[in-house]
């Protein structure tokens, strides 16, 4: 197909455009990562939702802020997956891709489908980004792409013109060009732009002249659509059926920190956030520094140690204490955490997974972590650990995480990875008055208390607020005697406060709701998962099944303890298959723990698992 | 009701009611004992009733200290005790938060959080017990060791230059910072006194004998017959006058650094340097001076707390936003129904 170049657009009479219905289309916006494309991604996606569609989002941004301009290294990308139908991921494949500048395109272009739609900004395509993408011919016009229908437009160009009487820099108006890009892609694919227009408005309240220019070049972008010829089709992609409900689009980071503000609003309990930067955890700290008015406490701590331990204060104090971070942080802070385990606390980790070990990729996504969880504290340390499956998940285990937290005075992680972090989706807004209760229970009463007498139920210690008379006691690290919390080296007393400390958290298995299984309740085939690949097992599973074969899933939100009824569930299959982001860590637990042959799935390649791997992993054991 | 209120209505404390039902297990003759003495004398003369104060650690023989205290205390882990206690301090600012530690858990694995919670002006009361020694794991040098040192893991002698734990202190801007001796029972309780009253960290440097490992390392300013000539008691107004015979002094020499001069010698008493807490200059040079060694508060100086700094945001946040409602906040941007 020969590429088609529009240097300009008279404005005239709109051509009449045929309308096409689409069930889903995945948009992939690429460019260098000053070009805005995050931005421009977000808000395709707040339209996509306001038109009723189901929605999966995946961010891909380099870990340096501003790598050098037109490099490879400074591509950063959004990708959307909207639907009429149940959208569980941000798609395989693109079906568009928007590309800014020749890096974009290069980094890109292998997942564009087949016949997909390219869409390019030429002014990008300039001798010097050529070259610095290695580019020896300008690939829109050389032919080699011609496998995807090639739409060049000149958005910089547009983009100046529509801007030229505001008096803006060069600089400041051609950095508008991202508008143009989603003002056009709005119009192909039928999406209000009206949010995005308010969205300007508040956005950039404080310098008018931004709210003119960006407003107007979006509008340039929808009318071009409309009046070029370009494109002869406007898609049109139907609500999707979701529950009913009142619905905003939230990350996981956002709900991860609604989550933890509802807990401990229901709980009546001061919420402390000791946390130190780290990517992709950052935005819990961001967003939770907002709720002051809520009386959250967030302090952004000296180092990842001081993060926990600042925590573990305010819980001592009667708060409930947390820390955020990834796995490099998580390790810091293990010492801290297994003082948490010692003194039985309330506090919650929260582990933003990423790449590793060491630094590794700190802004893909991994879920490698989970032995550190479970295992990576000295000693017989055993706490609950607990992971989210998508963005608005990331909410329910949060509160859940804090709930068990303070119900069995203990420390809880919480796994959530950068894929949830970063991903949106729509979320059917709770009402907090709905939310389960979270009893609260300070100790007041002086006679008959002892600091490690506990409670029958729970096996949990008495909570006491420093302040209170005639319970003044010491916590501290060293092996405590049963009941009285003295210290005490009784080899005896050891074993016992070990085995109690055990049973205390194996007690939370009481509280896991029952395993649900969707498809049939025995067969051939069950995948377990954990964690953010819970939407691309689910389009897997569901891909299978649509083809008429028997597969079965079960997604684990509670990894220690694991639900009760896992064993009994996993003995009913043949198989067990465990698609991992990691070399089979919840694989290893479970072969361990059920005495099972499952297998393994394992990607580690910093990205989550396409559906269509899911599906053909499925069908290969299937068919054996 | 406020805590003077409260203060007026219990019953008067004693020294008994601080004192816990654990034996004390520090090495008999360990200069730690006197500092305990000295903390449980001056706790119950304080007002604040038993129940508000709380003792935090890290690891080392000073860290055992929270155990025998009969208040609240959390022995926590190495060089953390700051950190641990800052997150407690700032959601409970009520609290009298008292942090023990020592020159191996404070200003080694520990530097960090100390300097921080000093640079922050939390309001803990930091007491560094400095022996110069690792005790709790049988002498090896600490960072307060003198260079040269020789221990079990420096057979030939430490090679490494040591902290001046008040000129750190100084360096982060610290807003009180005191040394006092463990066996100067009276001193020592003063400076407690000034330490609970400021508002912001204090941070008291206290030197200890640990008779086991480092013997003697102080006795030349504890010893009754040499201290006269080795200390220079600082105190806020009086010059800086020390000896024997009280004539020897400090002024500022013509090379503008401390110099030692003695009275009738050519120096009066006019020319000897006042002491002025508020004067961090002053505090600085006095930070570096070896002989005669400073004992006394270096430098005292208001600054708005960190707690209460933060407890002011929150609290200028609501009268702006109104108390939080989480429904609203969920329901915050763009929202839409599907019917």
């Amino acid at each position: 197909m020969e590429p088609m170049t529009v240097e300009t657009q008279t404005v005239g009479t709109a051509p009449t455009k045929r309308r096409e219905q689409r069930e889903s289309v995945v948009i992939r916006f690429a460019g260098d990562s000053g070009d805005g494309m995050q931005l421009t991604g977000m808000q395709f996606t707040t339209e996509s939702a306001l038109a009723g569609n189901d929605i999966g989002t995946l961010p891909d941004f380099p870990a340096e802020i501003r790598a050098p301009a037109g490099t490879l290294a400074g591509v950063s990308g959004f990708q959307l997956n909207f639907s009429s139908l149940e959208v569980y991921t941000p798609g395989d494949n693109p079906d568009v891709l928007v590309a800014m500048n020749p890096a974009a395109l290069k980094v890109n272009i292998g997942d564009l489908m087949p016949g997909g739609i390219l869409l390019a900004d030429q002014d990008g395509f300039d001798a010097g980004n050529l070259k610095k993408a290695g580019y020896a011919t300008n690939p829109l016009e050389d032919g080699s792409l011609a496998k995807y229908q090639i739409i060049v437009v000149d958005m910089t160009g547009m983009t100046l013109k529509a801007l030229e009487d505001l008096k803006l820099s060069n600089k400041v108006a051609s950095r508008c060009k991202n508008f143009f890009a989603l003002g056009l892609c709005s119009w192909v694919y039928s999406r209000p732009i009206e949010p995005t227009l308010n969205w300007i408005q508040d956005k950039f309240k404080k310098t008018p002249e931004l709210v003119e220019a960006n407003s107007l070049v979006l509008k340039t972008g929808y009318h071009f659509g409309e009046t070029t010829e370009l494109f002869a089709v406007q898609y049109e992609v139907k609500p999707a059926r979701i529950a009913p409900g009142k619905y905003r689009n939230v990350t996981g980071n956002t709900a991860l920190a609604l989550g933890l503000l509802a807990a401990a609003n229901k709980a009546g309990l001061p919420l402390f956030l000791g946390s130190y930067p780290i990517t992709p955890a950052t935005d819990i700290l961001h967003e939770l520094a907002q709720y002051k008015n809520f009386g959250v406490y967030t302090f952004q701590a000296e180092d990842e140690i001081a993060g926990v331990c600042s925590a573990l204060g305010a819980s001592f104090g009667g708060g409930i204490g947390v820390t955020t971070s990834s796995g490099p942080g998580i390790a810091l802070k293990q010492e801290a955490i297994n003082l948490a385990v010692m003194v039985e606390l309330p506090l919650v980790i929260c582990n933003i997974q990423r790449g590793g070990p060491s630094t590794g990729l700190p802004t893909k996504t991994e879920q490698a972590d989970l032995y550190q969880a479970i295992f990576g504290r000295n000693s017989d340390s055993s706490l609950p650990v607990l992971a989210a499956a998508t963005p608005g998940d990331c909410f329910n285990m949060a509160y859940e995480a804090v709930r068990i937290a303070i119900k069995y005075m203990t420390p809880v992680i919480l796994l959530s990875d950068g894929y949830l972090a970063n991903g949106a989706e729509p979320w059917l807004i709770p009402k907090f008055e709905n939310l389960p209760p979270i009893p609260v229970q300070f100790r007041t009463e002086a006679e008959g208390f002892f600091p490690y007498l506990r409670d029958p139920e729970t096996l949990a210690r008495p909570w006491v607020k420093p302040g209170t008379p005639g319970l003044e006691h010491r916590i501290g690290g060293i092996e405590k005697e049963d009941v009285t919390g003295n210290i005490s080296y009784s080899p005896a007393n050891h074993e016992l406060m070990t085995r109690a400390r055990a049973r205390k958290v194996a007690a939370v298995a009481q509280d896991i709701p029952p395993t649900t299984i969707r498809g049939d309740q025995a067969g051939d085939l069950v995948v377990v998962g954990w964690g953010s690949t819970y939407g691309s097992i689910s389009a897997g599973v569901d891909e299978v099944r649509a083809r008429g074969k028997t597969v079965s899933q079960v997604h684990l939100r509670y990894l220690n303890p694991l639900p009760p009824d896992l064993g009994g569930i996993l003995r009913r299959f043949k198989t067990i298959l465990v698609p991992e982001m990691n070399m089979g860590q919840l694989l290893t637990i479970l072969r361990a723990t059920y005495l099972v042959d499952a297998v393994g799935m394992n990607k580690i390649q910093g990205q989550p698992f396409k559906v269509s791997e899911i599906a053909a992993k499925i069908l290969r054991l299937l068919e054996g | 009701m406020s805590d003077a209120a409260v203060a007026t209505a219990a019953p008067k404390l004693t020294r008994k009611d601080f004192v816990s039902d654990q034996d004390v297990r520090w090495c008999p003759g360990c200069g730690d004992y006197s500092i305990l003495a000295q903390v449980q004398k001056v706790m119950p003369e304080l007002g604040l009733p038993r129940e508000k104060f709380v003792f935090i650690s890290g690891i080392g023989c000073s860290s055992r200290f929270p155990y025998y205290m009969n208040t609240y205390g959390f022995h926590t882990i190495h060089g953390r005790a700051p950190a641990v206690a800052t997150g407690l301090k700032i959601s409970r600012p009520d609290l009298s938060v008292w942090v023990v530690t020592g020159d191996g858990d404070g200003l080694s694995i520990g530097g960090n959080h100390l300097i921080h919670a000093l640079r922050r002006n939390v309001g803990l009361k930091i007491l560094l017990f400095n022996n110069r020694i690792y005790g709790l794991t049988k002498g090896q040098y600490s960072p307060t060791s003198e260079l040269g040192k020789v221990t079990k893991s420096t057979p030939l002698g430490s090679v490494d230059y040591p902290f001046n734990p008040i000129a750190v202190a100084m360096g982060v801007d610290a807003t009180f910072v005191a040394r006092s001796v463990d066996v100067e029972a009276k001193h020592l309780q003063d400076i407690l006194r000034r330490a609970y009253e400021h508002q912001g960290s204090a941070f008291i440097e206290i030197l200890q004998n640990c008779n086991i490992f480092n013997d003697g390392v102080w006795d030349s300013l504890s010893d009754k017959a040499t201290k006269a000539d080795t200390v220079l008691l600082l105190e806020h107004g009086r010059p800086l006058i020390f000896g024997k015979n009280r004539d020897k002094g400090i002024t500022l020499g013509s090379d503008r650094r401390l110099q030692v001069v003695t009275l009738g010698n050519g120096a009066s008493e006019e020319d000897i340097l006042v002491h002025d807490e508020t004067n961090r200059p002053l505090a600085y040079m006095l930070a570096h001076l070896e002989h005669p060694t400073p004992i006394g508060v270096f430098h005292a100086t208001a600054r708005l707390a960190y707690e209460e700094a933060m407890g002011k945001q929150l609290e200028a946040a609501r009268q702006k936003l109104g108390p939080g409602d989480v429904n609203a906040l969920f329901n915050r941007g763009e929202t839409w129904i599907v019917e």
